[in-house]
């Protein structure tokens, strides 16, 4: 027996309504319009378009997963109207911004805004076939939610491959004429963006290996054999992964790698600050003070201008890295009593004053004030210096390999525990046993030892450093970034790495909407993903566990 | 001499003073209760003993040691286990883990066996769902869970805290069962409780607090037909 609320009219109404004014207020920031200029489908669709459509769409998906599940019709007669709904908003914008100069107010109404949303067909016409279209989505939608897992799986993975195949076509066809010749761009592309049929092939190849895939997955982890199978595969999975890893910047190329460097460096940080927050449960805000102190210690010991030791990078690291655990030791002291909240607003004060200290005429003797520290060289080894960002990748590798060795070994050990139990309840676990002053300083340590070495890194890949690299907003990426990934999850802080870091990266001529986006994304994930991209297993199963059968072991 | 004795605790919330001067005694392998209204100090009490509070006066002393300089998470090294108030479990672990909390002061791992089985018998429920989170348990299994955790540490001396609170009925008799049963295997217990009535019924003595200061105490028996105590703590008229 299943009681679900089902959903009626009205909510209908509603639903289509809110994904009509969510396009509604994308298109008059000028979102939709910007996106519009980057083409996924060479002459059928653009970014633009997707974001025009995403929301009607998604929007019937998620309501035809509230009717119950015999009343196919009614979910697909439901998705149909929230399609055709949210459609009517964006009629209105265009026959007003036809009719009447509302330039002046919103600015960002331009004609080509109007034309994408009219598809270029003129306001009656167009906007005929905008209803249609959402209308049609909306139905293809609940379709696809009504669909049984094995088929709806392979779909959404296949569209998803095609979309990011087309969202990022330009740096794809870049890499494709790298390897392949120009022969082969020109099956694959048209213009910039992919031909429709490469983009189909994409659609297929991607579902057709999901379905493949989800065939032979094992069902579940039955018997010791099938554990062990498992356990096989996933260190299988594993070389495979650092192989690739090893050779990638071959197949990605100077840019593709620079980006990846970045993602590694804020893979470090996510990793160290996870430790703080995601095991130990303690609300950092001033995380960058580490980073701060990583770089400039790598500055002052290594640069070769007047400020500098000239030390090698090699030599002038684990200082570095030291410098910062013993601040992260310096800033745990003072807050060993504080919780949540206060703990927050006190960290957050550090790392300011980090940043201000940095910037102060009292250090400039040392550190440079606001002309920071130039001339740091580049790691080398036996002569061979770390330039190019192919190299560089390499150490960047080391140091996300290093942080993720120590972060796993860390979580399952006794000390992981002990973070973990004071997470929970700080009066119980002091009451077990577990002495809170060494077990809290031993967290602030550990992540602001991660901290430094991604700064370390960090100011031997730039070069030169200048205090406004080290700004909050540096904290709040990579916090939001674990939030992403999910908060204690070890894969999820390269997930929210990439997320976070990476696509801001590859999508900069939308740079000035990113603070935008990333409050969406943050809002939409706490509210349809509080566990994150990428879960640990633990709150996985804390957050769904009224949505599972009781999971009862036996011998 | 008493296991426990406790002489003159004087407790404050800043400058609130909760506790007045407590002086209670634990004779080895005893039940011993605290009863008293909301707001009597029974918490603070149990709090100040395991020092998770710190009493600005009085001695805590443990079978001849005193206790004035230990820390709180040292307590249990000294044998002295804590189930808290409102079951405290270790909500995003795992039944397992909490389990392995509970001997986080131990280093005799078959000796932690053997508490996990005995754990096990007592609380067949646990062994049922010991890869579950606790957070996603019923009151009474955290509760369980709660006590079940103490034990790993194989305390000699057992502070509960309202192990009755928020538990249906049945439940609360199961609870004292329990108690009666841990008790009886060696482990002496300190049980705060509101409920006078189960409490009596388990315990040998009991104190009765009022505004941070013990007001009577006897035999559980004889607390049972205090006049006083029946009309405050038990009901009856």
């Amino acid at each position: 027996m299943t009681i679900t609320k089902s959903i009626e009219i009205r909510d209908v109404i509603k639903f289509g309504l809110l994904a009509g004014v969510i396009v509604l207020s994308l298109s008059v920031i000028g979102f939709i319009d910007l996106l519009g200029t980057r083409e996924l489908v060479a002459g059928m669709f653009t970014l633009g378009h997707i974001f025009m459509l995403a929301a009607p769409f998604g929007m019937a998906f998620v309501s035809a997963g509230k009717v119950s599940a015999d009343e196919k019709n009614k979910a697909l007669g439901y998705g149909f109207l929230i399609g055709v709904i949210a459609a009517l908003p964006l009629v209105v914008l265009a026959i007003l911004a036809t009719s009447f100069d509302i330039r002046q107010f919103l600015p960002n109404v331009s004609p080509s805004l109007i034309s994408l949303l009219t598809f270029g067909q003129g306001l009656t016409v167009g906007s005929l076939i905008l209803v249609v279209v959402t209308g049609i989505l909306g139905l293809l939608a609940a379709g696809l939610h009504t669909l049984p897992d094995r088929f709806q799986h392979p779909l959404i993975t296949g569209l998803g491959w095609m979309l990011i195949a087309g969202t990022f076509s330009e740096i794809l066809l870049g890499r494709v004429r790298a390897f392949f010749g120009r022969g082969v761009v020109k099956l694959i592309f048209a213009g910039k963006a992919l031909n429709p049929i490469a983009a189909l092939i994409i659609f297929v190849l991607a579902a057709g290996i999901t379905y493949w895939l989800d065939t032979r997955a094992p069902k579940k982890e039955e018997t010791v054999e099938d554990i062990k199978k498992l356990q096989k595969m996933t260190k299988i999975r594993i070389g495979l992964g650092i192989l690739l890893l090893l050779v990638s910047p071959l197949i990605l190329g100077t840019y593709l790698t620079e980006v990846a460097n970045n993602v590694g460096l804020y893979v470090i940080m996510g990793l160290g600050l996870n430790i703080v927050v995601g095991f130990a449960g303690l609300l950092d805000l001033g995380f960058v003070a580490f980073f701060a102190i990583g770089a400039f210690a790598m500055g002052v010991l290594t640069s070769e201008g007047h400020l500098g030791l000239g030390l090698t990078f090699w030599t002038a690291l684990p200082f570095s890295v030291l410098a910062s655990t013993l601040a992260g030791v310096v800033l745990g002291i003072p807050v060993l009593g504080m919780r949540g909240d206060y703990l927050a607003i006190v960290t957050l004060g550090f790392g300011e004053i980090i940043r201000i200290l940095a910037l102060s005429d009292m250090l400039k003797p040392y550190i440079g004030g606001a002309q920071g520290i130039l001339q740091i060289p580049k790691p080398s080894i036996m002569g061979f210096e770390f330039i190019q960002p192919e190299s560089l990748f390499y150490i960047v590798l080391l140091g996300v390999l290093l942080a993720a060795f120590i972060s796993w070994r860390l979580r399952d050990s006794r000390l992981g525990r002990q973070w973990m139990a004071m997470r929970d309840d700080e009066d119980v676990a002091e009451a077990m046993g577990i002495n809170l002053v060494s077990t809290k300083l031993m967290a602030f340590a550990s992540g602001a030892f991660f901290g430094g070495l991604a700064g370390a890194i960090f100011a031997s890949k730039l070069t030169s450093i200048f205090p406004h690299s080290f700004n909050l907003i540096v904290s709040i990426n990579v916090l939001s970034l674990i939030i992403v990934g999910g908060l204690g999850s070890l894969p999820g802080v390269v997930v929210g790495a990439l997320i976070l870091v990476g696509l801001p990266e590859l999508l900069r001529e939308f740079a000035e909407h990113r603070m935008l986006i990333y409050g969406a994304l943050l809002i939409v994930m706490m509210l349809a993903k509080p566990e994150g991209f990428w879960p640990s297993e633990i709150i996985k199963r804390e957050l769904h566990a009224h949505e599972e059968p009781e999971p009862v072991s036996s011998d | 001499m008493a296991m426990l004795e406790v002489k003159n605790l004087h407790t404050y919330y800043g400058n609130i003073q909760a506790l007045q001067g407590i002086s209670l005694e634990v004779e080895e392998g005893e039940i011993v209760t605290l009863i008293g209204a909301n707001g009597a100090g029974k918490t603070t009490t149990l709090r100040s003993i395991c020092r998770l509070l710190d009493p600005r006066q009085g001695s805590i002393i443990l079978e001849g040691e005193d206790l004035a300089n230990c820390k709180a998470h040292e307590m249990v090294y000294k044998g002295v286990a804590m189930v808290p108030e409102g079951r405290g479990v270790f909500s995003r672990l795992t039944v397992a883990e909490n389990l392995d909390m509970g001997a986080f002061s131990r280093d005799d791992a078959s000796g932690v066996r053997q508490d996990l089985e005995r754990v096990y018998n007592l609380f067949p429920r646990l062994k049922e769902r010991r890869a579950q989170v606790a957070g996603t348990l019923s009151g009474g299994e955290q509760q369980m869970l709660a006590t079940g955790r103490a034990l790993m540490a194989h305390p000699r001396l057992m502070l509960m805290d309202e192990p009755s609170m928020g538990l249906s009925p049945i439940l609360v008799e199961d609870t004292f069962e329990t108690i009666k049963a841990i008790n009886k295997e060696g482990t002496t217990i300190l049980l705060v409780e509101q409920n006078a009535t189960m409490a009596f019924s388990v315990a040998d003595r009991g104190y009765v607090l009022q505004t941070g200061e013990i007001i009577l105490h006897d035999t559980a028996e004889n607390l049972k037909t205090n006049e006083m105590v029946q009309k405050a703590y038990l009901g009856i008229e």
